[in-house]
C-alpha cells in the first residue's frame, strides 16, 4: 500500500509515521510538501501527522487548512480517499471541515504527555478491524489542545451514526470523568467522517507500534488500515 | 594584505569615557587594555564589543585556568570543548553531539521566556554542528514550593521548557528538580540537548576562504537582549527587574525552520561554517568564527535584517534576538543556499565577507564604525586577553559544618513516618507534574521514560541505544566542594550505568556565586578539581560545558552547584537492546543490594529535611569501587539478568526501595531483611555511595552473584518483591509502610501547583 505523509513547516511527527509505515510495516511512503497542490499518484491513504504546523499560530491547524496540499486532500477525501489525522492532523482536519467539531485547550490548560486508555467503540471500522478481540488500547497522548468539542446536534449525529471511534477510558474500559485527560466532550478521543474513511484522533498510535518502545497497541490500528485497504 | 582603517564614531554614539566603560561591565584595567590594543580610544561600538566579549559569560576569564584539569580526550572524542558542542563517536559511522548550558538569570526575571530561550539556545548549539537533536534534559533548582513566588518561577520555567521543546518536536526525556531556599532569589535553569549525526556531516563554527559570503539567517534583529551576556555576568539585584529587556523572547516555530534548513544546508555540503547567534549575538558569533578560521571579517550592519527602525551599530551588534544564525557559504554555492532558505521561508541576507586582515570590522553605509584585531577579543592565549586570577579562601562556615556530628542525634521513633516525609519532600517526590508537560516520546526513540534514573533512547540509525542523566548536588558541594564535585560526576555516571550503559562522555554546567568573593572562588576551584578527578578515574571525558557565575542576590549566594550530564552507550545483544528501569517488575523476584551500607548521614536529604541540619561531611567516595560498580551494572543488564535496577541517592536505601515499588506498572511491594548493625537512620536513609538496588528473577540470582564477584562488587540478597507494602527489618529497628501511604506521599506534593 502507498501512504502519503504530509509535511507542513512545523510538522514533527511526520517521520515517526514514516518510520512505522515504512520500516516497521514495510509499506510504500511518500512525504508530501505543504506547497504541493497534488498528491502523488496511486496513494491509498493520506496521513496528516502531528506537530505544530505553522507554529500553531492563530489557532491549531487554522493556517494549515489553507495550504495547497490540503485542497488536494479535500478532493481526495471527497472521492472516498482514506485520510488519517493524528493529533495536530486531527486539528487540521476539523479546521478544514473534513471532520466536525473543534479541539480546544486542555481543561488543565497544560500540555499533557502520557499513556491513556482508549475504548474502541466499534471494531468494524477501517481503522479497528484487526484488534484481535481487544477493546481497550493503551496509546500515548501529547497535546495542549486536545479537548474535543462540538454542538449538541453534531454530538447526537456522531453517536447515531456510530462515528465516535475512540473514547478515553480507564484500564478496565470504563469511560469515566477521571479517565478523561483533557476535558473532551463525552470523552471523545477520535471520530470518523460520514463515510467512515476519514479518521481524526488525538492519541499517537505511531508511538505505540514497536516492542522496543514497550507498546504495540498502536500497530493494531495500522494493521487494521492495511487490512481494509488490501480488501478494498 | 593589512588594512589599517581607523574606525570613526557613529553620529549617534555617546562620548566614550571610563564611566561608560565600567557601566558596560569593564574594569578600569580592562578599559586600559582596550586602548592599548587599539592604540587609541575605542568608539562606542567597539567598547560594547569588548565589554561583551570580555564578560565572564563569553570569555571564561576567571574559570578557564581551572577547567584545564578536565580530561577532554578519548578514543570516542571527535570534538572536545571549544566548539558549539562536543561530539562523541557511537559507532557505525554515527556520533552524538551534546552540551548543557545555563539560563539562570533570564529565568529568574521572566521564567517562561528565560527557560524557553535557554532550550532554544542549546538546541542551536547542537544542530549547528550538523546533528539532528533527538533529546533534551534539564536540571532545575528553586526555593521552597511553599513560597508563591517560587511557584510562579517553577510553573513558568516548566511551561517555557515545554512550550519550546514540544513545538520543536524534540522530546524532553529526563531531568532533575531540586528545592532549597538558597535558590529562592536565583533559580537555576540548565538545559541539555543531544543530537545524532553522521561523522561526515560534522560542521564547525568557522569562517575561512577570503571573499566567501557571510550570510545571516533567521529572525530579524531587534533591541531585545542587548547586553544579555553582561547581565549574566553580574549578581541579581532589586534593579534586575529593570533589565527585563535583557531577556530575549523565543519563537520555537522559527527555530524549527532554522533546524530543518540548517541540516539541509549541511547535508547538501553548501557551507564552510555555521554558528548560532547566542550570547552576545552577532558580536560573538562573528568574532568566534573569524578566530577559529584564522581569518578576518567585514560586516555591514546596514544589511542586517532588523525588526525596528533606527537601530545603531552598537545595538545591532549587541542584540540577543533569538533564532538567528550566521553562516559562511562555500564559494559558488550562494544560490543553492538561497534556494534552501526560501523553501523553509527564512529571511537571509549577505551581510559581509571573509577577509585575510585578521581584523573584525563593522561598517554602516560605508562608514567603518569598529575595527578590532580578532585575536585579543577571542583568543585566551593572547597576551592582552584579560585572564583573571582571583584570590581564594577556604570558607569560614566549613569549620562549623564539618564539626557537626550526627552521632549525638537521637533516633526517630517511627521510621515509616520518616520515609513518608522524605517521599513527599519536593526534591524526592514524583515529578510527573513536570514531565507530563514535556513531550517525552516524540521521535519514537524513548525506551525508558522520565521517572527512572536515566532516560534510554534507541538510535534508529545504528541499532544501538544511549542512556543519559543530568545530576547535581549543591548541598554536598556546599559541605565539601572537592568531594562534592566527585560525587556529582559519580552519581550521574551511576544513573547511566544502572540503566545498562557504559558512560562515554559528559558535559557540565558550573553554577556558582560571585567569583569576586574569595570563598566562592575557592568553592569553584575545589569543585572543579573534584569533578576533574572523578572524570579522570571513571574515564569519562568532558566534551563541552558552560560556566555560570554571579548566581547570587544581595541576600545570599547559591550553594555551589555544578551540574553534570553523562551520556552512556548500550550495544545491542543479538540485535536486542537491553536496558533497565527502576520499577520492580514482578512479585517473587529477588531484591539485591550492590555495595555496602556505611554509618553515614552527613549532607543527606534526611538530615536537612527531617532533622533540620545542613551539615556534616558528605558521604565518602572510593572511585575504584564506583567504577567497578558501573561495570558490573552494565554487564548485569547486558547479560539479561536484571529485572529492575535503581541507583541509591537522595533518601538512601528506604527511599530507593519505595521508589522501585512505586515505579512499577502494577502495585508491588518489598519485603527486606538487613543484617547491618549501624544506626538505623543511617541504614535506612543514609546516602552512602557506590550502591544500587537490583531485582531479578530467582533463577538469575546465582549468575548475578557470580558476576558481582567477578567485578569485586559487594552483593547481597536482601529480600523479595511482594504484593504488599514495604517492610524492612534489621537487627536494631524495622520500617513498615503501606503501599497506598507511600503512593500518596510520593504523588501529592505537586498538587499545590494545580
Amino acid at each position: 500500500m502507498k501512504f502519503a505523509i504530509l509535511e507542513f513547516p512545523g510538522s514533527n511527527c511526520d517521520h515517526d509515521c514514516e518510520w512505522v509505515l515504512k520500516s516497521v510495516l514495510k509499506q510504500k511512503t511518500e512525504m508530501v510538501w505543504h506547497q504541493d497542490s497534488k498528491l502523488p499518484s496511486g496513494v491509498d491513504c493520506v496521513v496528516v501527522p502531528g506537530g505544530f504546523s505553522y507554529g500553531d499560530y492563530l489557532r491549531c491547524g487554522a493556517i494549515a487548512r489553507f495550504s495547497p496540499v490540503m485542497q488536494a486532500v479535500a478532493e481526495f477525501a471527497k472521492k472516498g480517499g482514506m485520510v488519517w489525522g493524528i493529533c495536530n492532523g486531527f486539528q487540521i482536519l476539523t479546521e478544514a471541515g473534513l471532520l466536525p467539531g473543534a479541539l480546544i485547550r486542555n481543561k488543565s490548560l497544560s500540555f499533557i504527555c502520557k499513556d491513556v486508555f482508549l475504548k474502541v467503540e466499534r471494531a468494524d471500522s477501517l481503522f479497528t478491524n484487526r484488534l484481535g478481540g481487544k477493546r481497550v488500547l493503551r496509546i500515548p497522548i501529547a497535546h495542549g489542545e486536545g479537548n474535543y468539542t462540538c454542538s449538541p446536534e453534531v454530538l447526537e449525529g456522531l453517536r447515531q451514526d456510530r462515528r465516535i471511534l475512540f473514547r478515553y477510558c480507564d484500564e478496565s474500559g470504563a469511560v469515566t470523568p477521571a479517565a478523561n485527560p483533557n476535558g473532551a466532550l463525552d470523552n471523545i478521543a477520535g471520530i470518523l467522517s460520514e463515510n467512515g474513511r476519514v479518521l481524526g484522533m488525538m492519541p499517537h498510535p505511531e508511538r505505540a507500534s514497536e516492542a522496543v518502545l514497550g507498546n504495540t497497541d498502536g500497530k493494531l490500528l495500522f494493521e487494521s488500515a492495511l487490512n481494509a485497504l488490501s480488501r478494498a | 594584505m593589512k588594512t589599517e582603517s581607523i574606525s570613526q564614531a557613529h553620529p549617534s554614539d555617546p562620548q566614550v569615557t571610563l564611566a561608560v566603560a565600567t557601566g558596560m561591565g569593564l574594569s578600569p584595567e580592562e578599559f586600559g587594555r582596550v586602548q592599548t590594543i587599539l592604540g587609541r580610544m575605542p568608539t562606542y561600538t567597539e567598547l560594547g564589543i569588548f565589554s561583551v566579549m570580555w564578560s565572564e559569560h563569553c570569555s571564561y576569564k576567571t574559570s578557564k585556568p581551572h577547567l584545564k584539569g578536565f580530561p577532554t580526550t578519548g578514543k570516542r572524542v571527535l570534538q572536545g570543548p571549544g566548539e558549539n558542542a562536543g561530539v562523541l563517536d557511537i559507532g557505525g559511522g554515527y556520533a552524538v553531539c551534546f552540551k548543557i548550558e545555563s539560563h539562570n538569570h533570564p529565568s529568574a526575571i521572566e521564567p517562561y521566556q528565560g527557560a524557553a530561550t535557554g532550550v532554544g539556545g542549546i538546541l542551536r548549539d547542537v544542530f549547528t554542528m550538523g546533528a539532528r537533536p533527538i533529546a533534551c534534559m534539564n536540571s532545575l533548582r528553586f526555593g521552597e514550593i511553599t513560597d508563591p513566588h517560587v511557584r510562579h518561577l517553577f510553573a513558568g520555567v516548566v511551561a517555557g521548557i515545554a512550550g519550546y521543546g514540544n513545538c520543536m518536536g524534540i522530546p524532553t526525556v529526563a531531568g532533575e528538580v531540586v528545592f532549597d531556599d538558597v535558590y529562592r532569589e536565583n533559580c537555576l535553569v540548565n538545559a541539555f540537548a543531544l543530537g545524532v549525526l553522521k561523522h561526515e556531516d560534522l560542521v564547525k563554527g568557522t569562517a575561512s576562504g577570503v571573499g566567501n559570503s557571510v550570510i545571516y539567517i533567521g529572525a530579524t534583529t531587534g533591541r531585545d537582549g542587548i547586553h544579555g551576556a553582561t547581565f549574566a555576568s553580574i549578581e541579581l539585584s532589586e534593579q534586575s527587574e529593570e533589565k527585563r529587556s535583557a531577556v530575549q523572547v523565543g519563537d520555537p516555530f522559527m527555530e524549527k525552520l532554522l533546524l530543518e534548513a540548517t541540516l539541509e544546508l549541511i547535508q547538501k555540503r553548501l557551507l564552510v561554517g555555521i554558528q548560532d547567534m547566542g550570547a552576545a549575538g552577532l558580536t560573538s558569533s562573528s568574532t568566534e568564527m573569524a578566530f577559529r578560521g584564522g581569518a578576518g571579517l567585514d560586516l555591514h550592519v546596514d544589511q542586517v535584517p532588523k525588526r525596528e527602525t533606527g537601530m545603531v551599530p552598537y545595538e545591532v551588534m549587541l542584540s540577543e534576538s533569538q533564532e538567528r544564525m550566521l553562516l559562511v557559504a562555500k564559494k559558488g554555492k550562494e544560490k543553492a543556499v538561497a534556494g534552501v532558505l526560501e523553501k523553509w521561508g527564512l529571511h537571509a541576507a549577505v551581510i559581509g565577507k571573509v577577509t585575510d586582515t585578521g581584523r573584525h570590522r563593522i561598517f554602516e553605509n560605508g562608514l567603518c564604525v569598529s575595527d578590532i584585531p580578532v585575536a585579543p577579543l577571542a583568543d585566551d592565549k593572547h597576551p592582552l586577553f584579560p585572564m583573571v586570577k582571583r584570590p581564594m579562601k577556604k570558607p569560614a562556615y566549613l569549620r562549623k559544618t564539618a564539626a557537626f556530628s550526627f552521632k549525638k542525634l537521637s533516633q526517630p521513633k517511627d521510621y515509616g513516618a520518616v520515609l513518608l516525609k522524605l517521599l513527599a519532600a519536593p526534591t524526592i517526590a514524583e515529578k510527573s507534574w513536570v514531565y507530563r508537560q514535556y513531550d517525552h516520546m516524540v521521535r519514537t526513540n524513548t525506551m525508558v521514560l522520565p521517572g527512572s534514573d536515566a532516560a534510554v533512547l534507541r538510535i534508529k540509525e545504528n541499532g544501538k541505544a544511549i542512556a543519559m542523566s543530568v545530576d547535581g548536588n549543591g548541598r554536598y558541594c556546599y559541605l565539601d566542594p572537592f568531594l562534592g564535585g566527585q560525587l556529582v560526576v559519580a552519581e550521574a555516571a551511576r544513573n547511566v550505568a544502572v540503566s545498562g550503559a557504559e558512560p562515554i562522555g559528559c558535559t557540565d554546567c558550573l553554577n556558582f556565586g560571585s567569583p569576586q568573593d574569595p570563598e566562592i572562588m575557592w568553592q569553584f576551584a575545589e569543585a572543579v578539581r573534584g569533578m576533574a578527578k572523578a572524570c579522570r578515574e571513571l574515564k569519562i571525558p568532558v566534551i563541552s560545558g558552560n560556566v555560570s557565575l554571579y548566581n547570587e542576590s544581595p541576600k545570599r549566594a547559591i550553594d555551589p552547584t555544578p551540574i553534570v550530564g553523562v551520556v552512556g552507550l548500550i550495544e545491542p545483544v543479538k540485535g536486542e537492546i537491553r536496558a533497565a528501569s527502576q520499577g520492580f517488575k514482578k512479585a517473587g523476584d529477588f531484591i539485591f543490594l550492590a555495595g555496602k551500607n556505611l554509618d553515614e548521614l552527613g549532607g543527606s536529604e534526611y538530615l536537612q529535611r527531617v532533622r533540620g541540619h545542613k551539615a556534616g561531611k558528605p558521604p565518602k567516595l572510593d572511585l575504584k569501587a564506583e567504577l567497578a560498580l558501573h561495570r558490573f551494572l552494565a554487564a548485569a543488564v547486558r547479560a539479561g539478568l536484571v529485572a529492575s535496577a535503581h541507583d541509591l541517592s537522595d533518601g538512601g536505601l528506604a527511599v530507593a526501595l519505595a521508589e522501585s515499588c512505586l515505579s512499577g506498572m502494577e502495585r508491588l511491594g518489598a519485603s527486606v531483611e538487613l543484617k547491618d548493625t549501624i544506626r538505623p537512620d543511617a541504614l535506612f536513609f543514609g546516602e552512602t555511595q557506590s550502591r544500587a538496588l537490583l531485582s531479578a528473577a530467582p533463577a538469575h540470582g546465582a549468575a548475578l552473584e557470580k558476576l558481582a564477584k567477578k567485578f569485586k562488587v559487594p552483593f547481597t540478597r536482601i529480600g523479595s518483591v511482594t504484593r504488599g507494602g514495604l517492610s524492612i527489618k534489621s537487627p536494631k529497628a524495622s520500617l513498615e509502610a503501606a503501599f497506598d501511604a507511600m503512593h500518596d506521599a510520593y504523588t501529592k506534593t505537586f498538587e499545590i501547583m494545580q
